[in-house]
C-alpha cells in the first residue's frame, strides 16, 4: 500500500472521508481503564482473536459473547486511561469492534487505537448516548446520528489522519525506508 | 518569550526552536521494551518490515512483569524476545535485574535532556533525572525499533509548585496522591507535569521517582523535574556526562500552575477504583485489609524499604494480613539485605520476594479474591487491578502500609 500523504484536504474527518459506519452501541461510564478491557492476566496473549474472548471480562462478562462485528463501544470521559497496553484496542479488534466513542480519551489508548485499526472518535454527547441505541457516524459532515439526534464529532489530528488512511501505523510505515526526523508536521 | 523545560529538551534535540503544540518527529535516545508489551513490539517491528533495530545500544529490555516465567505463555514470551535480543544485539537484562523503569534509571540509560520512550506507561518516571520520558503502545514501539524516531506533539506543562515540610511519616507518595486527586485521572491528559519548588528541589531521587511514576495517573505525557545537584549527583559513575542547565524559563508559558504546600499534609491513601480517589487516612482508618503489597516500580526502593521498616521497629506484623515485600530491584535489594531490613521485614512476617512487578498488574501471583482488601505501595487501584474485579485496592505510601499491616487494619503511620 502506498503511503498516504499526512495531511488531507481542509476537511478533516475522524475517518476515510468515504465512510459512513453503523453499529449498535455497547454503552460503557467514565474512566474505562484498559485493565478493565482486557485484565492484566491475559497480556501474555499476542493475539486479537485470542484476547477478544477475554474482552471487558470481569466488567462486563456479557461483552466478549454478545458482541457483533460492527457494534461500537461508547464511553465516557477519560476512555482507555491506565495501562499503555496495545492488548486493549487489540482486543476490540478481535471482536470486530472497530470504532470507540467517547467524550474524552487517554492519550495512549487514543494513539495506540488509530495504531491498530480502532478509529477513536470524541464526542462531547457521548454521554448522552443509551446501550444498545444504533449509531450511525457520518464522517464526512462530522456528526453521528442517534435515535434521530445529531450529535457533533470532533475531527482526529490532522497528523493522525494519514494512519487512519492507512489502515494504521503499520500499513502506514511498512513501506517507509526512513523518515525525517525534526521536520514539523501541520498541529 | 521563555520556553518550558519540555520545549527545551525538543528544541535542544532537533537544533531549532520548537514549541508546545507543534507535532515533530523526533529522534528518540532510549527505548524500553519488557515481556508483556515486548512480542507485541517486536512483531509490529517485522510488519513494518524491520530488519534492523535503529541502535541496539539505544534499545533497552529486560523481564519483569511474569517472572521467573509464570505460565508456559510467558516463558514462551521470554524466549521469543531473547531471541530478538540475541540476533539484534540487544542487551538483554532478562529476568536478573528488576523492574523495568527502576533498572532504567539504575543503569543510566536515561539522562537529563533526553527523549526516552517505553512501552509501558509509568515511563514518564524518568523525568526523576529531567529526560522527557513518555509510555507508549507496542506499535508505535515496532516504529520506534525501525525508525529511532516518533512522532510527538509536544505538550504543555502544568507545573506544581511544591513548598512546606513534610510532617514525619509523611512523604513524596502522599504528596503525589494529593497532587492526583486536585488534578483529577484526566486533568493532565496531553500535558506534561513539572514538579518545583523549595520541597521539590529537597526531595531526594527516590521521592522524585515516586512523583514522576504516578503523572500518568493523571494523564499526563510525561512527569519531570528539573535537573539539579541531586540530579548530577545520581547520575555521577552512571553516565559520563557533563552537568549542564536545564531548567523552565521565568517567562515560559504554563498551561497553569498548581501551588501545594505539604506541611500540613496528612497521609493519603486512594480509596477504590480510581487513583483520583485520594484522602486523608484518617477518614479511612480502620478499613480491614487482608493483604499488603510494599513494592512496584513506585515504592519499591531501599528508601521506601527503610520507611516501613523504621515504622515496624522490632514488632511484627499482623498474622492475619498478607504481607509481600518486593524490592524493585537487584540493586535495591541488596541495599536492603545488607542493612538487615529483609531479616527484619522476614522476623515480621513477610513474605520477600525476588525483584519483579509483584501483583500491581495482577497478571502473575499476589492476587486476591472476590471481596479481599489490598493495600498496596503502587500506583494503580483500578477494578479488579490486583486480581478480582470484586476485590479492592487501596493505595498508600510505605509508611501507611507498615503500620497498616501491623494492625490489620489501614492506620495512619503516625500513630504506632
Amino acid at each position: 500500500m502506498a503511503v498516504k500523504k499526512m495531511i488531507p484536504a481542509k476537511k478533516v474527518s475522524a475517518g476515510k472521508t468515504t465512510e459512513t459506519k453503523s453499529g449498535r452501541v455497547w454503552k460503557f461510564g467514565d474512566n474505562i481503564d484498559t485493565d478493565a478491557i482486557i485484565p492484566g492476566r491475559f497480556l501474555i496473549l499476542n493475539d486479537a482473536g485470542e484476547l477478544a474472548k477475554h474482552a471487558f471480562e470481569g466488567t462486563r462478562d456479557e461483552f466478549a459473547k454478545g458482541v457483533k462485528d460492527g457494534d461500537i463501544v461508547v464511553g465516557e470521559k477519560n476512555f482507555g486511561c491506565g495501562s499503555s497496553r496495545e492488548h486493549a484496542p487489540l482486543a476490540l479488534v478481535g471482536c470486530g469492534v472497530h470504532v470507540v466513542m467517547a467524550q474524552s480519551f487517554a492519550r495512549i489508548f487514543f494513539r495506540n487505537s488509530v495504531n491498530v485499526g480502532v478509529l477513536p472518535v470524541v464526542c462531547k454527547d457521548a454521554d448522552k448516548i443509551q446501550d444498545e441505541a444504533t449509531v450511525t457516524l457520518d464522517l464526512i459532515n462530522g456528526y453521528a446520528e442517534v435515535d434521530g439526534k445529531k450529535l457533533a464529532i470532533e475531527p482526529v489530528p490532522p497528523f493522525m489522519q494519514g494512519i487512519i488512511d492507512a489502515g494504521g501505523l503499520v500499513n502506514y510505515a511498512k513501506n517507509l525506508k526512513e523518515v525525517p526526523v525534526c521536520t514539523k508536521s501541520r498541529q | 518569550m521563555g520556553a518550558t523545560i519540555v520545549e527545551k529538551i525538543f528544541s535542544r534535540k532537533c537544533g531549532s526552536d520548537i514549541r508546545a503544540g507543534e507535532v515533530v518527529m523526533t529522534p528518540i535516545d532510549g527505548a524500553m521494551i519488557h515481556d508483556i508489551t515486548g512480542p507485541l513490539a517486536i512483531q509490529k517491528f517485522y510488519e513494518m518490515g524491520g530488519e534492523h533495530v535503529f541502535d541496539p545500544k539505544r534499545v533497552i529490555m529486560l523481564f519483569d512483569h511474569q517472572i521467573p516465567a509464570d505460565s508456559l505463555e510467558a516463558a514462551k514470551n521470554h524466549v521469543y524476545m531473547r531471541k530478538f535480543a540475541a540476533e539484534q544485539g540487544i542487551h538483554n537484562y532478562d529476568i536478573n535485574e528488576g523492574v523495568c523503569h527502576q533498572v532504567v534509571l539504575e543503569k543510566g540509560r536515561a539522562a537529563p535532556g533526553e527523549i526516552v520512550v517505553g512501552a509501558d506507561s509509568h515511563t514518564c518516571m524518568y523525568g526523576a533525572v529531567g529526560a522527557f520520558a513518555t509510555g507508549i503502545g507496542s506499535t508505535d514501539m515496532g516504529f520506534v525499533l525501525k525508525f529511532g524516531a516518533l512522532y510527538f506533539k509536544v505538550p504543555e506543562t502544568i507545573r506544581a509548585e511544591v513548598s512546606g515540610k513534610f510532617q514525619k511519616r509523611v512523604g513524596a507518595k502522599d504528596l503525589i496522591l494529593a497532587i492526583a486527586a486536585d488534578i483529577g485521572a484526566d486533568g493532565a491528559t496531553y500535558q506534561a507535569i513539572e514538579f518545583a519548588g523549595k520541597t521539590i528541589a529537597k526531595m531526594d531521587m527516590p521521592g522524585r521517582m515516586t512523583c514522576c511514576n504516578m503523572a500518568i495517573e493523571m494523564g499526563a505525557k510525561a512527569g519531570i523535574v528539573p535537573p539539579d545537584k541531586i540530579t548530577w549527583d545520581y547520575m555521577r559513575g552512571r553516565r559520563k556526562m557533563k552537568p549542564f542547565d536545564l531548567a523552565s524559563d521565568d517567562d515560559a508559558k504554563f498551561r497553569e500552575k498548581r501551588t501545594y504546600n505539604v506541611a500540613d499534609l496528612e497521609p493519603q491513601v486512594a480509596v477504590p477504583h480510581n487513583v483520583d480517589q485520594g484522602v486523608p487516612v484518617s477518614s479511612v482508618a480502620g478499613t480491614h485489609i487482608d493483604q499488603v503489597f510494599i513494592g512496584s516500580c513506585t515504592n519499591g526502593r531501599y528508601e521506601d524499604m527503610a520507611e516501613a521498616a523504621e515504622v515496624l521497629g522490632k514488632k511484627k506484623f499482623d498474622p492475619k494480613v498478607r504481607v509481600l515485600v518486593i524490592p524493585a530491584s537487584r540493586d535495591e535489594y541488596l541495599k536492603a539485605l545488607e542493612s538487615g531490613l529483609i531479616e527484619r521485614f522476614v522476623k515480621a512476617g513477610a513474605l520477600v520476594e525476588a525483584p519483579c512487578c509483584g501483583p500491581c498488574m495482577g497478571g502473575s501471583f499476589g492476587l486476591i479474591a472476590p471481596g479481599e482488601v489490598s493495600l498496596s505501595t503502587s500506583n494503580r487501584n483500578f477494578k479488579g487491578r490486583q486480581g478480582s474485579t470484586e476485590g479492592m485496592v487501596y493505595l498508600c505510601s510505605p509508611a501507611t502500609a507498615a503500620a497498616s499491616a501491623m494492625k490489620g487494619e489501614i492506620t495512619d503511620p503516625r500513630e504506632v
